[in-house]
């Protein structure tokens, strides 16, 4: 994968994200109920996914994928694409949390489920992308684009994770929680398996 | 594609039905819902035409896949556009109705954000469409994203409404239309009228899918012309 050679994608997704959770700080400095909190959070990590995801693909130059096609089937690659922006998304989310709740200062009642909810919830944001920003990629490169196909399509996660989040922040209990925390799951693999079944189709020129 | 006479006639006769019967039969008389319970003739109806193209358009993506017939792609592009017109008239009808029954034209309900999404991811269908030109790379890329919009209209409006409560009736513990309908007075109209618009619905995406088929004809010919009458 590119990334690692070209380290400025992975340090310049950290840095987007850091820099609007401060810009968020500076203009709202405290948040006191917690939906508004658990909203911001999500606005955050959705933004960061799309610049931390979209990258990956639009860097891979042509000669590059023509490469890959050579090395390994289809199905693989996807698969080595989404374990890696997984395995990112889940390092930004972690450090998301943690700068987000030293700043905004929130009481979480189920710390537990909180954080199943933010990793499941960033888990699936890496997952939807990987597949996305390779249309977007097929399309011209085009980042507007990407927006316009992914808002839409990563609604029904967000609004599912952002549920779990904040019930666990409320301390609702688990015969409630299960619920979403099983369709939150469901999504996941979902959007995985779609992934998978789908990449290969546009793999091929 | 092509729809036979006999539908076509049939489509003619319930849509006309609907828009007549609809007006006219006897509906339960209920507080708050008074008489906008005729909106089940229209605006569920509308629902079910759109759901039942986008069906249509998800199953041509999939034979676009397996077989790249190129006419595959062309009906799934149809039946989404078509499908969006009934989509729109769905939602307009679902306002009008919320207006008077809920006093808002739009509520921030789960069933009502999921419907909007759902459109707009539609839409993005269209523009992904729109922002190609390699005819091969764009059938491909929206036969993908096709699949992967209607799994999460799916999820969107039949899953998640289920779960949280909604003012939507038939869900969250709302009754539904059918359960004020003792005598089943109403169905004599419903169910004709969701066939009458599902027709109607086949009936514009054959109509479009020809044009588009003599267009591309047409382009064709004007290319592949040898003979240049302008001089040069």
């Amino acid at each position: 994968m590119s990334d690692f050679r070209n380290p400025y994608t992975l340090s310049g997704a950290g840095l987007f994200m850091l820099s609007s959770l401060f810009v968020c700080y500076i203009t709202i400095k405290r948040i006191s109920t917690p939906s508004i909190w658990v909203a911001l959070y999500w606005i955050i990590i959705l933004f960061t996914s799309f610049n931390a995801v979209a990258k990956s693909f639009v860097n891979e130059s042509r000669s590059r994928m023509l490469y890959y096609y050579t090395l390994i089937n289809p199905a693989q690659f996807i698969l080595a694409k989404m374990c890696y922006h997984a395995v990112l998304m889940l390092l930004l989310s972690i450090a998301g949390v943690v700068i987000y709740s030293t700043l905004f200062q929130m009481t979480i009642q189920d710390p537990l489920l909180f954080w199943t909810g933010a990793m499941l919830g960033s888990t699936g944001l890496a997952f939807v992308l990987s597949l996305l920003s390779t249309i977007a990629a097929k399309a011209g490169n085009n980042l507007t684009l990407l927006a316009i196909l992914g808002l839409p399509i990563l609604l029904p996660l967000i609004l599912v994770s952002s549920a779990l989040t904040k019930n666990a922040i409320d301390g609702l209990d688990w015969a409630v929680q299960w619920k979403y925390a099983f369709v939150l799951l469901g999504l996941n693999v979902v959007c995985f398996s779609l992934s998978v079944i789908l990449f290969p189709y546009l793999w091929r020129e | 594609m092509k729809l036979p006479f006999a539908l076509k006639i049939a489509s003619i006769i319930l849509v006309f039905f609907a828009l007549i019967a609809g007006f006219l039969v006897d509906v339960p008389r209920l507080d708050i819902l008074n008489e906008t319970i005729r909106n089940l003739f229209f605006h569920v109806t509308s629902w079910f035409a759109m759901v039942f193209l986008f069906i249509a358009s998800f199953g041509y993506s999939i034979h676009y896949l397996n077989t790249g017939n190129a006419k595959s792609d062309l009906l799934a592009k149809i039946f989404v556009q078509t499908g969006m017109v009934f989509g729109v008239a769905g939602l307009s009808t679902g306002m009008l109705w919320a207006q008077y029954t809920w006093g808002s034209y739009w509520v921030p309900d789960p069933k009502l954000n999921g419907a909007a999404v759902a459109l707009l991811a539609y839409l993005a269908y269209v523009v992904l469409r729109n922002s190609m030109t390699d005819e091969l790379a764009r059938a491909k890329v929206s036969a993908v994203y096709n699949i992967f919009a209607f799994v999460m209209m799916v999820i969107f409006i039949f899953i998640l409404p289920r779960m949280t409560s909604s003012l939507h009736p038939g869900n969250g513990g709302n009754p539904a239309f059918s359960s004020y309908d003792l005598d089943n007075s109403m169905r004599i109209v419903f169910y004709p009228a969701t066939i009458g618009w599902i027709l109607l619905g086949l009936w514009i995406s054959e109509l479009k899918y020809r044009i588009e088929t003599l267009h591309k004809k047409d382009e064709e010919f004007s290319n592949a012309s040898p003979i240049h009458l302008d001089g040069d």
